[in-house]
Parts: structure tokens; sequence; C-alpha cells
């Protein structure tokens, strides 16, 4: 077990940087790590098959991610895209593929098995390198989900549908009815578990204020849907998917995602090098031609296929071979239905063994499709202008750090212009009643890097740092300052100190919380001292302009203490020279301007 | 109903627009608004401001004349309580039949708004933007009441301006009793 850990990390560690230094991916990087260490490489595994089960708890917790930042009624959004888009891919690319099959002398139940089992992408893969460019969120990226949603709902009438073409009809002896029961039974709890259970129970794991349990639970919560539907019989992963969507209304979603995030990533790198592993190289010099072929096939049938359904869901003419490549290889769905169909004797043992390489091949191949289409593409818009960017619906323009009696004020501004923001807050119950008064907050501590990205950091347009420990809060624009150098602070301060502290830190914009309510303070007692109204505002706002500027000249050597203490005496001097002139430039102004003091 | 809206940056270090401004508030049936004491930073109500004008047959506008116009502020309540659907445009009749007294307090003297004088005009013709932008609203223009030599007039002569102005309000507001609303041309 520890030895296993130790080949697996130290492949990964060697190969996937390697590879991306090479331009290859990560995704190719595992791969070649799993061939390296595999039964045709170094033979440091052996047991290909547990490894490969284990890990496809990798690609569970990437949908269950996916459903986190899928709210339901997106979901319902996308339903056109999804059963329309969705069906009509796997039709025309498995019709596609069977004639493909039927032409190299497969029997027609095997092509047609064949062919829509190839006609299945490989969600880890796809979902992946759309997520290392940055693509999920655009048209094309969504118009990609749901195709790949619809062929994880698929998957399983396929594959149930396997014994039926089979000459020899197997059953697992339970009636149709009893498996139709498991399922409905299956997803009204899951509905039940993330809608009811899930978020009462979350409360209180947050508030216990332990990390690790929270991050036990979130794994918990997984794991567990996952065995739910393995017993109803439904894809994990559909379940994974299911609850995910469910929760990402709630206020833990950010901090769900942050905590299964390095899981997800670790396992889908676990699930990559399987494939690498589970390459059978001695079939592949048995049946050198034929291999090639089949995977010559598999890809341009499915790459034309695939263009003409991004043509006809409406995708933009510049990513249609964009969005045909992300979804050409196979998919390891397709292992599942080869393995079935092999037993069930619609395919014969070699055509299996065949096929399952030629999907594997067809996985590796996505990276170098992909680089090839970059290639053209630059090559095909030679010196011609940079594209318009893709507008994101799904980015957050605004992050508003620290819910309490500061950001409120900055948040419902912008929610009462209907602007969206995304808020953070740490303290449990703030979130939990802000909730109940409709607000939008999520529930995490903001200084945290993850949580940050999850909040969109990488995207979003500027970031209201209002949270009220000082510590905390420059640990934030630290943090910030580090990861997303080109995302503008707007901060709050307590007092003159963070001021500086924040202002030396290249802050654009710092306001301390106090000083604006003083200088009315201020404003209210000139008028009770019967000063005009406009004129105590006057003197604030020159007030204020000499404070700002006396206290930007400190930033500089804020922690020469000498230096800070010379300067503000000498502040305080120039203040009083200053208001003097002023007085005497506004008294000459009164008694002698022409148009004044009539 | 008259409406006052009078408008001075500081009202305190004003002699003669003070002089008017103390006189004209204390009338019976004048609703006062200066509009640097409400609006200190320019954030005019003008929900508020419209309703004032709504219960008003008679809309005074009082300030010193600053560079030959009106105070930056009731410019800004201009820009902002006049506005489309309300006091023009489709809809906008909320002030049309209403009349309108303006009243100026020059600096300048009538020998300093003379095509000879420092102001190179008479004093007339800085007038039409304010007349007109009342006329645009359907309001009747009175003959405004301008105060020449605000700053340099003797007590005597002050004295006669707040007479006179009180008692043109109180003759406008005794004749308005007499003439029910609408039937003057």
């Amino acid at each position: 077990m520890m030895r296993d850990a130790l080949v697996y990390l130290a492949a990964a560690v060697i190969c996937v940087p390697l590879a991306k230094r090479f331009g290859l991916g990560s995704i190719l990087g595992y791969l070649i790590a799993g061939v390296a260490i595999g039964p045709w490489g170094l033979r440091l595994v052996e047991d290909v098959e547990s490894i490969q089960h284990f890990s496809e708890f990798g690609v569970v917790l990437m949908l269950f991610v996916i459903g986190l930042e899928l709210e339901a009624q997106r979901l319902w959004a996308m339903r056109g895209a999804v059963f329309g888009g969705g069906t009509f891919q796997l039709v025309l690319s498995g019709a596609a593929l069977a004639a493909g099959g039927v032409a190299l002398g497969m029997s027609a139940e095997a092509a047609i098995v064949a062919g829509l089992a190839l006609g299945l992408s490989s969600t880890a893969i796809a979902m992946q390198t759309m997520a290392e460019r940055n693509l999920v969120p655009t048209p094309m990226g969504r118009s990609a989900f749901a195709v790949l949603l619809f062929q994880d709902i698929a998957a399983i009438p396929l594959l149930a549908a396997i014994p039926l073409l089979a000459a020899h009809a197997w059953t697992d002896g339970s009636p149709p009815w009893q498996q139709a029961g498991k399922v409905v039974g299956a997803v009204i709890a899951v509905l039940v578990i993330g809608r009811y259970l899930t978020r009462p129970v979350l409360r209180i794991v947050a508030g216990s204020n332990i990390r690790e349990v929270f991050t036990a639970f979130s794994l918990l919560l997984v794991i567990g849907i996952a065995q739910l539907m393995t017993l109803a019989g439904i894809s994990m992963a559909l379940g994974a998917f299911l609850a995910g969507v469910l929760l990402a209304s709630s206020e833990y979603k950010h901090a769900l995602e942050t905590d299964i995030e390095p899981f997800k990533g670790l396992l889908l790198g676990l699930f990559f090098i399987s494939v690498g592993m589970g390459v059978d190289f001695g079939l592949l010099v048995r049946a050198p031609g034929t291999i090639a072929v089949i995977v010559a096939g598999l890809l341009s049938f499915k790459l034309v296929t695939l263009w003409i359904v991004a043509t006809v869901m409406g995708v933009g003419s510049k990513q249609r071979w964009l969005f045909a490549a992300l979804l050409a290889q196979g998919g390891e769905f397709a292992f599942v239905v080869f393995n079935v169909a092999e037993t069930a004797g619609v395919l014969t043992a070699q055509r299996a063994g065949e096929l399952t390489i030629a999907v594997a091949l067809s996985m590796a191949a996505t990276p170098l499709m992909l680089l090839l289409h970059d290639k053209l593409a630059a090559w095909r818009a030679g010196s011609s202008r940079r594209p318009d960017d893709e507008i994101r619906e799904s980015g957050n323009p605004v992050i508003i750090a620290g819910f309490g009696r500061y950001g409120q004020i900055v948040a419902r501004m912008l929610f009462a212009n209907g602007m969206r923001a995304i808020v953070l807050d740490h303290d449990t119950e703030q979130v939990e009643l802000l909730r109940k008064f409709g607000y939008k907050v999520f529930y995490g501590d903001a200084t945290r890097l993850d949580l940050l990205r999850a909040a969109g950091a990488g995207e979003a347009c500027l970031l209201v740092n209002a949270i009220d420990d000082i510590a905390d809060s420059i640990a934030l624009t630290d943090r910030v300052r580090e990861h997303f150098p080109k995302l503008p602070i707007i901060a709050r301060a307590r007092n003159v100190s963070h001021y500086v502290e924040l202002r030396s830190r290249g802050v654009e914009i710092v306001e301390r919380e106090t000083f604006e309510s003083a200088l009315r303070t201020g404003r209210h007692v000139l008028e009770s001292l019967g000063v005009d109204r406009f004129r105590a505002r006057e003197i604030a706002d020159a007030f204020r302009r000499h404070n700002l500027m006396t206290l930007d000249a400190l930033v500089p050597h804020f922690r020469d203490e000498a230096k800070v203490l010379s300067e503000a005496k000498a502040g305080r001097e120039e203040l009083r020279e200053f208001f003097a002139r002023d007085r005497a430039q506004f008294e000459t102004e009164q008694r002698k301007g022409w148009k004044a003091g009539s | 109903m008259i409406c006052v809206v009078h408008a001075h940056p500081y009202p305190s270090r004003s002699r003669t627009n003070r002089a008017l401004a103390d006189a004209l508030r204390a009338l019976p049936g004048v609703d006062f608004r200066s509009l640097y004491d409400l609006y200190p930073d320019f954030d005019i109500d003008a929900a508020a401001e419209q309703k004032a004008l709504e219960q008003a047959r008679l809309v005074v506008w009082m300030h010193p004349v600053l560079w030959y116009s009106v105070p930056a502020l009731l410019k800004h309540w201009i820009d902002k309580v006049l506005a489309y659907g309300w006091a023009y445009g489709e809809g906008g009749h909320a002030l049309s039949g209403k009349h309108c007294l303006w009243v100026p307090t020059a600096g300048g003297d009538e020998r300093d708004f003379a095509p000879a004088g420092i102001h190179g005009h008479p004093f007339a013709d800085y007038a039409p933007t304010v007349e007109q932008t009342a006329r645009f609203c359907g309001m009747r223009w009175e003959p405004p009441y301008v105060v020449y030599d605000a700053m340099n007039i003797d007590d005597a002569a002050l004295a006669g301006h707040v007479a006179a102005l009180t008692d043109r309000l109180a003759s406008w507001s005794r004749q308005q009793a007499t003439e029910p609303m609408g039937t003057a041309p």
C-alpha cells in the first residue's frame, strides 16, 4: 500500500511537470506516467484493475464539484442542450461508428453496441482539459458539458440494453419493476439528503470549527451517495452530480468545493495513470493494423459528427473543431461496456481487447489533437487581430470578503442595483442569519487561497476587503497580491496604521471605517456653533483632502517611528496654516468679491 | 401657498439677501426652502421638492447672482427637480399655470449693468435663461424683482426693498384670493 502510493506519487511528480513543460498538458503526463510504471513499462504495479476501480472515484468527485458549480435553475435552462444536443450527438456519432463497425465485418448487434459505446466521450479528460484552459464557463464549454452530461445519463440504459442484444440473454434475476423501484428510491434519497439533511448537518459540523471534520464530512457525503447509487445500479458519478447540484445554492458551496478539490485532483490523476497502465501493448504488437484502423476511424468519424453537432448546437464557427477535438476520444465508460458485452457474448474477446486499446489510445491522442488544433488555429489566424474575449455569464464581477456591519452596506448597495457579488464570511451564525434575510452569503475563511480561487478570484473584476480583523485583512491582501496580482482591491481600514499597512501593499482604494462619520460629526458641531451648513461641508472637505495627503506622504516610511512622529507634527502645523489661509481667502471673498455678500 | 426657493451658499454672511429671506420666511402661507441648508451635500430630494412645488401657486426663486447666473445648487435643483414627465415633456404639467417670481440680488449697481459698465450689458440681458426655464414648464412669468448694489445699499434702502417685496407678495395673495385659479389668461 505504502509502496504503491510511493510509486504513483513519484511517477506523477516526475512525469506531469515534465509533460507540462513540453506543452503536452497534465493529462498526457499522467498517461505517460501510467505507461511507465504499468505492466508494459517498469512493471512497478501489477494489479491494474483494482486501482482502476478505486480511481474511478476521482470522476465521481469531479462530477460532484461540477454539480456544485451548477445551480438547479441553470441546469434546467440547459435541458434543451442536454437532451436535444446530447441525443443528437450520441445517435449521430453512434450510427456513423456502427456503420464503420459493419464495414469492418462486425455483426449488426456488435456494431451497434460498439458504435454507441465509442460515441461516448471521456468526461474526465474533456472536463479536466476545459478546466485547465478555463473554457467551462464559455458557451462552447457549456455545450460540451451538456453533451457529456447526457452521455452519463445514457450510459446506464445502454449498459442495461446489452443483454437484450445478446443471442443468449442473461439477466441478474430481479424483475424490471423492482429495478425501476430501486432507481426511483435512490434518486429520492439523494434529493432528501441533498436538500434537507445535509445543510443542518453541515451547519453543526462547520460550527464545531474543526477543519478536518468538515473535510471528512464532505468526503463522507460524496462516498455515501456513490454507495447508494451503486446499490440502486445507477452511475455513481451521476448521483454525485445530482447531490452537487442540490448543494450548489447552499452557503457551504465554496467550502465543500475547496475541501473536495485536492482529493478530486489526485484521484483523477490516478485515474489517468490507471488508463495508461491499462493499455495492452501485447495486443498492440500483435494486431497493430486493426487497432490503427479502429483508432483512426474512431477519431475521424467522431470529429466529423461532433463538428456537425457543434454547428447544430450553435457553437461559434471558430470553436467547432475545438469542441470536436475535446469530445472525440472514447470514454472510460466504454471500458465497462466492452467488458459487459464480452461477457454477454456480443463481442469476441479479441474485438473487445482491440476496442479497449483503441479507446485508451484515443484518450492519449486528445492532448495531441488539441496541440495540433492550437497550432492550426494560430496559423490560420496568422497576424490577424486577437479574437474577442468570450463573455462569461458565470464569472462573478465582485467578491466581498466580510459581511459584517461594513461589508453588508457595500453588498446591499450592489444587490439593490441588480449587480452580482460573491460574499464570503466565516461566522456561521452571521451567515445563517443573513441567509434568512435572503442574502447569498457563503461560509468560509476568505484568507484561504483555495476558497478565494473557488469564489472566482481569478475572474473577478474587484475584491472588497471588508474584514474587521486587521491581521486577517492584511493576510487576505497579501494572498491576493501574490496570487491574483491583477485583481484590484478596495479595502476597509480599522485605523491609521492599518490604512498605512494596506496602502504600502499597493491597495488602490482604502477607506478608514470611522473617518467619514467623524467628519460628519465635525460638521454637525460646526453647524451647531452657527457655521453655515455648506461652509461646514467645505471645511470638512478641505480637512479630508489635507488629511489624506499627509497620510499618503507617511506611507513610504511608516516603519520609521521617529520620522512618522515628526511628519505627523509637521502635518498638524501645516493644517493650522492651511486653514488660516483658507479662512483669510474666504473672508476676503465674502467682503470684497463682487458677486458675494449680496 | 407660496413656495420660496432660496439659494445662498452662506446665508449668515449675506446682508441684503438675508434681510429679504427673513422677511419672506415670516410671511403667512409661505413655504421657505433654503437649499444650501437643506442639501449641503447637493443630495437634493427631488420628490420632496416637487411635492412642495405642487402645493404652491406662486414659486419664488431668490438668490444672489453669482457669475451672471444662479448659484450651483440652484442650477442642480433645476436639473433634478424640473424633471421630464413632471415639469415638461409627456405628462409633465405639474407646474403649468403656476406663477413664477424671480428675485435676484446683484452685487453691481445699474451703472455696472450697462453697455459701458463693467458687466457690459443691462441686467435684463442675463435674464432670458431663467425666464425661459419657467416658461418652458408652463409657468406664468411675473415681472422680476431685481435688487441692485446689494452689497452697498444703506439700511433705509434695504428696508425699502423688504417692504416692497413683502407688499408685492401680500398683494399677490390678496389678488389670488379673489380670482380663482385658472381664470387668468
